[in-house]
């Protein structure tokens, strides 16, 4: 009977019965529908929603796999290999949480590369790239705690280093450490409070990309020439134009982890996380997973622990502020020939530490781990700033357009753009 | 300049991946049937292979995640199950009385541990405690590899090297001493079947037993990879198609 106050937007009664009372249908069409998108984005632009799907398959994944795990010392490791092996299709499970995590954080490099390289981080969207550091730094503490689960050698052995940092911090280190683990050694306690927080943590994470999504689709999605939209000529819509390139992306990657999966799904672990934990025998090495590898370098090259711990955090501290550290008004990297140079020798540095920091910290690894920390804070306090204010940028293309149809003159983009189109 | 941002990261991500094992290239490899996207493993050579750790390795070295019904895996009918696994006595209880008591194991019992608890384990080998095998080719560098090469490893020491008491040189062990006495040699167990039972054969077996032990899911996920991998080429195929079509009309 309340039919003739509601709007007929739809067809189907049932969505403008909902719409009427929760506009959540036209909400949805708008963002994920209309929702536009600039024409000259590359394939770099579906990371976004390959981090989202992999997040969503971790969450999938670990909710079922938590239904089978025991998270006691001494029943945890016979429990994982309990889902392998006797949990219907346990075993992919497993594989599929596992060797997630290490994707997950392949596309997240990916996306923040893509973030800097294009200059996602400006204007207007400086608080969108803050949320985006604050994803990454709950990934990193979720597959922390998550490693610590299985209770092999290297879970027990990582979180021991891992905590340890804390007591490092002046007068409330130790206590600070006692607090996190429950204990005064990594045990029981620590190992219980590691999966409560383990399981909450990705809902947290799954609730920020939501305020990161809402917040790129306030301004809009940059692109890779890095100007603003001035046309309805410069852009499609989401649906079907940028779903279908996405999809395209999805199977992809779907092709890679598949092969990592099935056909090699231990190449990423260590093997010393095979067997069981012992806190009596230390491990030859102990290393982190290769994602977090970095910034372990970089706690390395320092001699003092507090000072090593300082920098390790002030490593991704200094994310958070890069948005004001670039003085440079132009976005994409493409029209700015000096500082291009230094951002791609900034990702091989990145790699380049990661590299040594899963080797012992020592004799030229060392030296190397110093250079590369000094690169790595000097790329954000020096260069960055400096050359904003003395690189003279390339003309930039008038339009997204006009990049889009090669017209402009200066973009080196259309060779790319003609491998999507 | 895509490409070549798309270069440094194929770079970087294909390198620090392989990072972790870098020092790869002197162990030697072996041909292994499970080996490659299509293989499995030879249900003959498990059964050989079950018999070399019945007969050669339980005697230290435990299975403890392994019931005696997975032998079923492998090809052993129900009743050889059941006639392997009552070899052995398991502690069960209370009963009604209140007391504990002896029982022939069932197929729906874990492997029998051959040593009560470890400190027995390591009491009875000169200190060394010999690792649990359920999951030892996943938990060694080079895994079934290392394994394969550490049994065919044993030599005489050179001269410039002094093995402990108690110990023997084996040139894949660390440090090159290891407290396990070479357990295999040529003919050290009769094979049923007829297969020539020299070292290398009895090695490679029992590898094989082990590898199984390790993933025992190896023949179902690799079928089921090709099936899932196959999908996404297909989809994708079709949708790159449709997005071509569709792309067409944009200007």
């Amino acid at each position: 009977m309340s039919g003739n106050s509601e709007p007929r937007k739809y067809k189907n009664p049932v969505l403008n019965w909902i719409e009427f009372r929760l506009p959540i249908i036209s909400y949805f069409e708008k963002e994920y529908g209309d929702y536009p998108m600039p024409k000259n984005c590359n394939y770099f632009w579906s990371f976004g929603a390959l981090a989202t799907i992999t997040l969503v398959t971790m969450i999938v994944s670990g909710i079922f796999l938590a239904m089978n795990y025991t998270p006691h010392t001494e029943m945890a490791f016979d429990s994982v290999e309990r889902i392998m092996r006797d949990v219907n299709y346990g075993w992919l499970l497993r594989y599929i949480h596992s060797n997630g995590a290490a994707f997950f954080f392949i596309i997240v490099y990916i996306h923040i590369v893509r973030g800097m390289y294009y200059g996602s981080y400006k204007y207007p969207r400086e608080l969108n790239w803050i949320l985006g550091v604050f994803i990454y730094l709950l990934m990193m503490a979720t597959s922390f705690l998550g490693y610590t689960l299985p209770w092999g050698q290297m879970s027990y052995w990582g979180a021991t280093v891992i905590t340890n940092l804390f007591s490092a911090i002046p007068f409330i280190g130790e206590g600070l450490k006692t607090w996190l683990l429950g204990d005064y050694t990594v045990g029981n306690a620590t190992l219980n409070r590691f999966f409560a927080l383990h399981y909450v943590l990705p809902f947290v994470i799954f609730g920020v990309v939501g305020l990161h999504v809402a917040a790129v689709h306030v301004h809009g999605s940059n692109n890779p020439a890095g100007i603003d939209i001035r046309s309805k000529n410069d852009t499609v819509n989401f649906f079907p134009y940028m779903l279908i390139k996405d999809t395209i992306a999805v199977c992809v990657f779907g092709v890679l982890i598949s092969a990592v999966i099935f056909f090699g799904p231990n190449l990423m672990a260590e093997v010393d996380n095979y067997i069981p934990a012992d806190p009596l025998v230390t491990p030859a090495h102990i290393v982190p997973n290769w994602y977090l590898a970095p910034f372990y370098a970089i706690l390395r090259a320092v001699p003092d622990k507090l000072g090593g711990v300082a920098l390790m955090f002030g490593a991704i501290a200094i994310l958070f502020v890069l948005p004001w550290l670039d003085t440079s008004k132009v976005r994409s990297c493409n029209f700015r020939p000096m500082y291009k140079w230094f951002m791609m020798l900034f990702f091989v540095n990145f790699f380049v530490l990661g590299y040594v920091g899963m080797l012992p910290a020592e004799g030229l690894y060392l030296i190397i781990a110093r250079v590369g920390l000094v690169y790595y804070f000097g790329f954000f306090l020096i260069i960055t700033p400096f050359v904003g204010w003395i690189e003279k940028p390339k003309t930039l293309p008038a339009s997204i357009s006009d990049v889009y149809l090669g017209g402009g003159k200066e973009s080196p983009l259309p060779a790319s753009q003609k491998e999507i189109h | 300049m895509i490409k070549i941002l798309i270069l440094i990261l194929t770079l970087i991500f294909t390198f620090n991946v392989h990072a972790a094992e870098s020092n790869k290239g002197s162990m030697p490899k072996h041909e292994w049937s499970f080996n490659g996207i299509t293989g499995t493993f030879d249900r003959a050579a498990l059964q050989r292979g079950f018999k070399v750790y019945r007969e050669v390795c339980a005697g230290c070295h435990s299975m403890k995640l392994l019931y005696y019904r997975d032998l079923l895996d492998i090809g052993f009918s129900e009743a050889q199950v059941k006639a392997i696994a009552a070899e052995h006595d398991v502690l069960d209880g209370p009963n009604d009385e209140g007391e504990m008591f002896e029982r022939p194991a069932r197929p729906a019992d874990r492997f029998v541990n051959p040593y009560l608890n470890d400190n027995e384990a390591r009491a009875n080998n000169n200190g060394a405690y010999p690792p649990d095998l359920s999951v030892i080719t996943k938990a060694r560098r080079y895994g079934e590899d290392y394994i394969y090469n550490l049994l065919m490893g044993y030599e005489d020491a050179p001269e410039e090297i002094e093995v402990g008491d108690g110990m023997y040189y084996n040139k894949w062990m660390d440090g090159n001493q290891i407290a396990m006495p070479a357990p295999i040699y040529d003919g050290s167990v009769d094979y049923d079947d007829g297969t020539d039972n020299n070292a290398a054969q009895l090695s490679e077996d029992v590898v094989t037993f082990l590898k199984w032990s390790a993933e025992p899911e190896l023949e179902v996920r690799k079928n089921l990879g090709i099936k899932v991998i196959l999908f996404f080429l297909v989809l994708g195929t079709v949708v790159y198609l449709a997005k071509n079509r569709l792309w067409r009309e944009v200007h």
